[in-house]
């Protein structure tokens, strides 16, 4: 993949995630103090609420390729080197799939209300 | 008095001279052959208002130390060649003046960011590698060699869009300060950068993709942090921050 194509995507999550993060924070706010918007029962409502869960599930893609790509740029600016290099980028994609993953796995169970 | 007189004795006055008329000029000695770390050699030296670093230098070479290593031609901030750290800053020796330092001591080394040879020169053959690597120069199919009665016309307009970045000598100061050069040894630089957007924009070039797909890799043009301090060195005027900038805007798609 061209530079361009993953620094647009890059721009893009950032974007993407400060709207939503914007929401969900404003969720908290503007629905009950935010306090009791912690509490363990309200916070299992919010996952079984599935529009709200679609966009937590959202805010955790954008954030994990948006934070992976920012550590493989930091990472590749530290030191260069074709297998150093390689090992980055390829760790930081499985990083970013294992995250991924295992965010979504707790946002399913707890959206089916397996707690 | 005259107001002529006056007001040069007014501007006169207004200029910032140091009160000492000696200067300590410390110059870095390094021979990565047989030295491991850098040393200082002090010298003090008489010095005149409009006394150059470059001057100073070479007054050092001249009488007091021969073996002091710097490379220089034109003398007048046309060959790019004297580019060295002038208290801590990359500057050009040939276009700046002692008394402009405002400082007793005067601390010249070798500029960052690049092996250095001895002394104060250093090896500027990676800078002339990558702007090898732009194609510094107008790509056409058709000639005005071929075909004399061809003009490749521009508007004044058209040249006010890259002419600043054709004023480029090639002293390698913007890549000296460059702070991402500092740590990444296959960054392109802000002076490939800068070339790179100086053909770009010129509407006579037709190798805008080309130049665009060479910069838009992992070490080109995504790596400037834009902190600036190319532009701020630059002893011609030309802001290679900016023209970054413009590229990445050719390569976001929001120009043309």
């Amino acid at each position: 993949m061209r530079e361009s194509t993953i620094m647009k995507i890059h721009y893009g999550t950032a974007l993407g995630a400060v709207v939503l993060v914007a929401v969900h924070v404003l969720f908290r706010i503007t629905m009950m103090n935010y306090e009791d918007s912690l509490a363990y029962e309200n916070v299992l409502a919010n996952y079984k609420y599935i529009p709200y869960a679609i966009m937590l599930e959202l805010i955790l893609v954008l954030l994990s390729v948006h934070g992976f790509n920012g550590l493989r740029v930091i990472l590749l600016e530290l030191k260069q080197g074709r297998s150093y290099e390689k090992a980055v980028s390829y760790g930081c994609i499985a990083g970013m799939i294992g995250l991924v993953a295992y965010g979504s796995r707790t946002i399913l169970m707890a959206s089916m209300g397996m707690t | 008095m005259s107001e002529l007189s006056q007001t040069m004795a007014e501007e006169e006055s207004s200029t910032e001279v140091s009160s000492s008329k000696t200067i300590t000029l410390r110059i870095a000695k390094f021979n990565p052959e047989h030295d491991s770390t850098q040393q200082f050699a002090d010298f003090k030296l008489p010095y005149e208002r409009w006394t150059t670093v470059l001057d100073a230098i070479l007054d050092v070479k001249k009488h007091l130390d021969h073996s002091v290593a710097v490379r220089y031609s034109c003398r007048q901030a046309s060959c790019g060649s004297c580019g060295m750290k002038i208290n801590g800053r990359p500057r050009l020796a040939c276009f700046t003046k002692i008394s402009e330092l405002n400082s007793d001591v005067v601390t010249v080394e070798p500029m960052n960011n690049y092996p250095i040879v001895r002394d104060l020169v250093v090896n500027l053959e990676r800078m002339f590698t990558t702007h090898k690597k732009m194609q510094p120069y107008v790509i056409r199919e058709d000639t005005e060699i071929t075909a004399p009665t061809k003009e490749f016309k521009q508007t004044p307009e058209e040249l006010e869009e890259y002419i600043q970045f054709a004023n480029c000598i090639k002293c390698g100061l913007c890549n000296s300060a460059c702070p991402t050069m500092a740590t990444d040894s296959s960054f392109l630089g802000p002076q490939a950068l800068g070339q790179a957007y100086r053909y770009v924009a010129d509407n006579r070039d037709k190798g805008k993709s080309s130049r665009l797909k060479i910069i838009d890799e992992s070490h080109g043009i995504w790596r400037c942090h834009f902190a600036g301090s190319c532009s701020q060195v630059c002893p011609k005027g030309v802001d290679p921050a900016m023209g970054i900038q413009l590229l990445r805007g050719y390569l976001l798609g929001f120009r043309k």
